[in-house]
This record gives structure tokens, sequence and C-alpha cells, in this order.
């Protein structure tokens, strides 16, 4: 029997190494892994690279794992927000290194490396700071970068409900990255809302079947707070 | 400074001069500041069908207070509301509308703006202390018109409507329209040309207050 179920936080992440790439789902406060992300402070693990639309806010889920010194580098669209200020610090202090990506090249970069596609060619950021030292081609007289794909070790995101299966659906807002996410890392772990029995779920609204999902755990955290 | 006649219209009215322009049926996506203003100026009986880039179309205007959802934010991370027909979609999808030329228009703000297109509104250096770029750069190449919607000149008086742009670029060559307190101005491939001016304000003062020539406007 296929039971993706970790009993505790703890277990679901098992088996996470120092100088991980870890991919986080989540846009502002809205579908964001905090506990898992909390738990992998628990854990120990340091030296990551972290993958994440925002640089985390207030002393939750992200913020507390960079002000543990447990990041090493970042790679984010948009760091500053309303409350990104333990961000803020250590990048000005230069204890934090930044990869600033354009949001939709970020999402596409993780998208690339779910789908098998190594790298690929976007007018995005052409002729800007952010292609400094990239390949470029013309396409229809358009300069074009080269993006690399972008593949996780490790995925974390928060799913609205999940089956034993992983197969997950999300709520609103909170879907964001973690779809894109889930299909990109080598592990992909979920926080759940709500759990449901398998068959329970409308195939036609599963939105990350669980072919994308590793391990699940049970996580009624309630509202998006920030 | 000399005696003015006219008043430079407030952020609401140059968001309602934008939303003016937008005819039923357009995809739109909205700016930070602004351009998230126009939503609300758009009238209830036209169908306009405002994205977010956080997965969300159909966003509607913004929550009654004590009935907001903690689940729907834009892309500003204000909360939202979902207009009937509305839909929610991961980024990467988000992103393929932006980006594969599915949007009729994105409005977004500026810090600078040159006479050939080009846009300048995510970094204020390139040693910016937190940069932060978002979906500006993807936005300013992949939607099918561009317009920003902004002050005429910075607080310090110097204009945002320039030959080059000091800031770092966005985007090259990808503005068409430019709509500010005092003007509307459309960027042509021979530079800025006059479409509006506000009431009592003269050709010769906009242009003494524009870093580019001006053309005028047309009489017709």
């Amino acid at each position: 029997m296929i039971d993706k179920f970790s009993p505790t936080i703890a277990e679901a992440l098992q088996g996470i190494p120092d100088a991980a790439t870890v991919l986080l789902g989540g846009f502002g406060a809205v579908g964001q892994a905090n506990l898992l992300i909390e738990g992998l402070l628990e854990t120990g693990v340091s030296n990551l690279t972290i993958v994440a639309n925002n640089a985390g806010y207030g002393t939750v889920g992200l913020a507390r794992l960079l002000k543990a010194g447990r990041v090493r580098k970042l790679i984010c669209s948009y760091p500053r927000i309303v409350g990104s200020t333990i961000f803020e610090e250590l990048y000005s202090a230069g204890k934090l290194e930044l990869e600033l990506v354009p949001q939709g090249t970020l999402a596409e970069r993780m998208r690339a490396a779910g789908a098998g596609i190594p790298a690929f060619y976007t007018p995005t950021g052409a002729n800007t700071l952010l292609s400094k030292g990239k390949e470029t081609r013309d396409y229809a007289g358009l300069l074009h970068v080269l993006e690399q794909a972008l593949p996780g070790d490790v995925a974390l995101i928060e799913a609205w409900e999940a089956d034993r299966w992983g197969n997950l659906t999300y709520r609103e807002a909170g879907r964001n990255f973690n779809p894109v996410c889930a299909m990109a890392a080598r592990l992909t772990i979920a926080q759940t809302q709500h759990v449901r029995e398998l068959g329970e779920l409308n195939p036609e609204h599963i939105v990350t079947p669980g072919i994308f999902v590793d391990r699940v755990v049970h996580v009624p955290c309630g509202d998006p707070v920030g | 400074m000399k005696q003015t006649e006219w008043t430079p219209l407030d952020r609401n009215a140059i968001a309602r001069r934008v939303a003016q322009d937008i005819p039923e049926g357009w995809y739109v996506n909205l700016g930070i500041g602004v351009p998230t203003l126009v939503a609300d100026n758009v009238p209830p009986d036209r169908e306009v069908v405002f994205h977010a880039e956080n997965g969300i179309l159909g966003i509607g205007p913004a929550p009654e207070p004590g009935k907001v959802n903690p689940w729907l934010i834009n892309a500003g991370k204000q909360h939202i509301t979902l207009v009937s027909g509305g839909a929610y979609f991961h980024h990467a999808d988000s992103f393929s509308m932006i980006r594969g030329r599915h949007l009729d228009l994105c409005v977004l703000g500026a810090y600078e703006v040159s006479a050939g297109g080009d846009l300048a509104n995510w970094a204020r250096s390139s040693h910016d202390t937190a940069p932060a770029v978002g979906g500006a750069m993807d936005l300013a190449v992949g939607a099918n018109r561009v317009w920003v919607a902004m002050q005429h000149v910075t607080k310090e008086g110097a204009p945002r409507l320039v030959e080059r742009c000091s800031y770092p670029l966005t985007t090259m060559s990808c503005v068409k329209r430019i709509y500010t307190d005092l003007a509307v101005i459309d960027v042509t491939p021979q530079g800025f040309a006059v479409r509006e001016i506000i009431e009592g304000l003269s050709f010769e003062a906009l242009q003494d207050m524009t870093g580019a020539p001006l053309m005028r406007p047309d009489p017709a």
C-alpha cells in the first residue's frame, strides 16, 4: 500500500543534507510551508541554498532559518517586502549571497527542471543588469537570454488537501509556486491542512498529482497570518 | 516659482484617465501603486479581466471590512476579492500568460521612461541596498501593450520622461503610452507625442518639465 504520510514533521524531513538546494513554495504569507521550514531548522542542516519568491517576513519560517545563519545563498525574485527585516540585515552585512531572478524566469526555471528542459531562451531580462554574463541570442530580431533550469534537492510546499498517494489541492492564492516547486525537486515534501481518503478528491480537481510528491505531513495550521 | 493656473491630477484621477482607455474584453495586469487604482475606476458594466502574477484572473474590488479572506491576495500582497468567472492557477501558468503574450495590457509605475520607450522601474541604482525585481521584467517584455502611470516629475522636480534612462533598465523599447499627472503621451518611433495636456497647462510649460523633445498634439 502506498502511504506517503509521515507521522511527524521531523520524520518527513529525514535525510536532507547540508548544502542542499531547497525550493520553497509560497507568495507573501500565503501558501508557505512555514512549519516544514522551521522543522528544517531543528534538523540542524546548514549552508543551504534557498529558492523562494520572497525572503521571509517577521520571525517565522524562512526568516527564522535566515536568522539562524543556515542559509548561504538565496535565489529570489522579490526579497524586500514589508517585514523582511532579517533578510535586509543579513544582506546589507554581506552575510548572504543573493541571486536576483525575474519572477517569471524563476517559475520557468523550476518548471523546466521538472520537465527535463536543461535551459531555455527568454527575452525577459535582456539588456539589463540581471542578464550580465549570460549567453544571449537573437530570435526574430529580439535579444533573448539563456536561462538554466533550477532543480531542487528538496521542495517544501503547502497544500490544502492531500491523500495518501500525495495527490494535492491548494486553496485560492495559496497555489502560487507550490505545484512548480513540487515538480522541480528530487524530494518533495508537502504539509497539508486537510487529509482526504484515497478516492475522495475529485480527479478533475487534483492540481499536483502524487507522482510529484514524496512525503506528506498533516499540519492543520490554519489561515495565513502576515 | 511662477503662478500656475493648473492643478496636476491626483493619483486617483490619473488612474481614472487610464481606465477610460481600457475597452471591454481586455485581460489586464496592474502594477503596484497608481496602476492598482485603475481597477476601481473601470465602470462596473464594462467587463475587463484583471490578472495577478500570483495566479489569479478576475480580481474584484477590495474586500469590505470584516470580510477579508486571508488566502486571497494580489501581487502587492493586498487582500482582494474574486469576481464571478475568476480562476486560480500556479505561477508557471501565470507567467505563461504574461510571457506568452496573452495579456492585452500591463499598466506599470516607473522611475523613468525614455523617448525610445525604455522602462526603468525596478531599481534606483546598480548598488541597490536590497534589490527586488518581481514580475516587472516579465510584464514589460511579455504584455502586448505596456502603459506607464506615474508623476511627470520627481519630488525634486526632475523630469521622469527622459532621452536616456539613468536608472537600471527593466526592459528596452517596451512602453507605448504614459499617463502622468500632467499629460497623456504616446511613445512613437519619432519620440514622445503629446495626446492630451491638463487644462490650463501650456505645451511649452509641459516641455520645460520633460527631459526629451515633445511633439505637439495632433489638432485633429
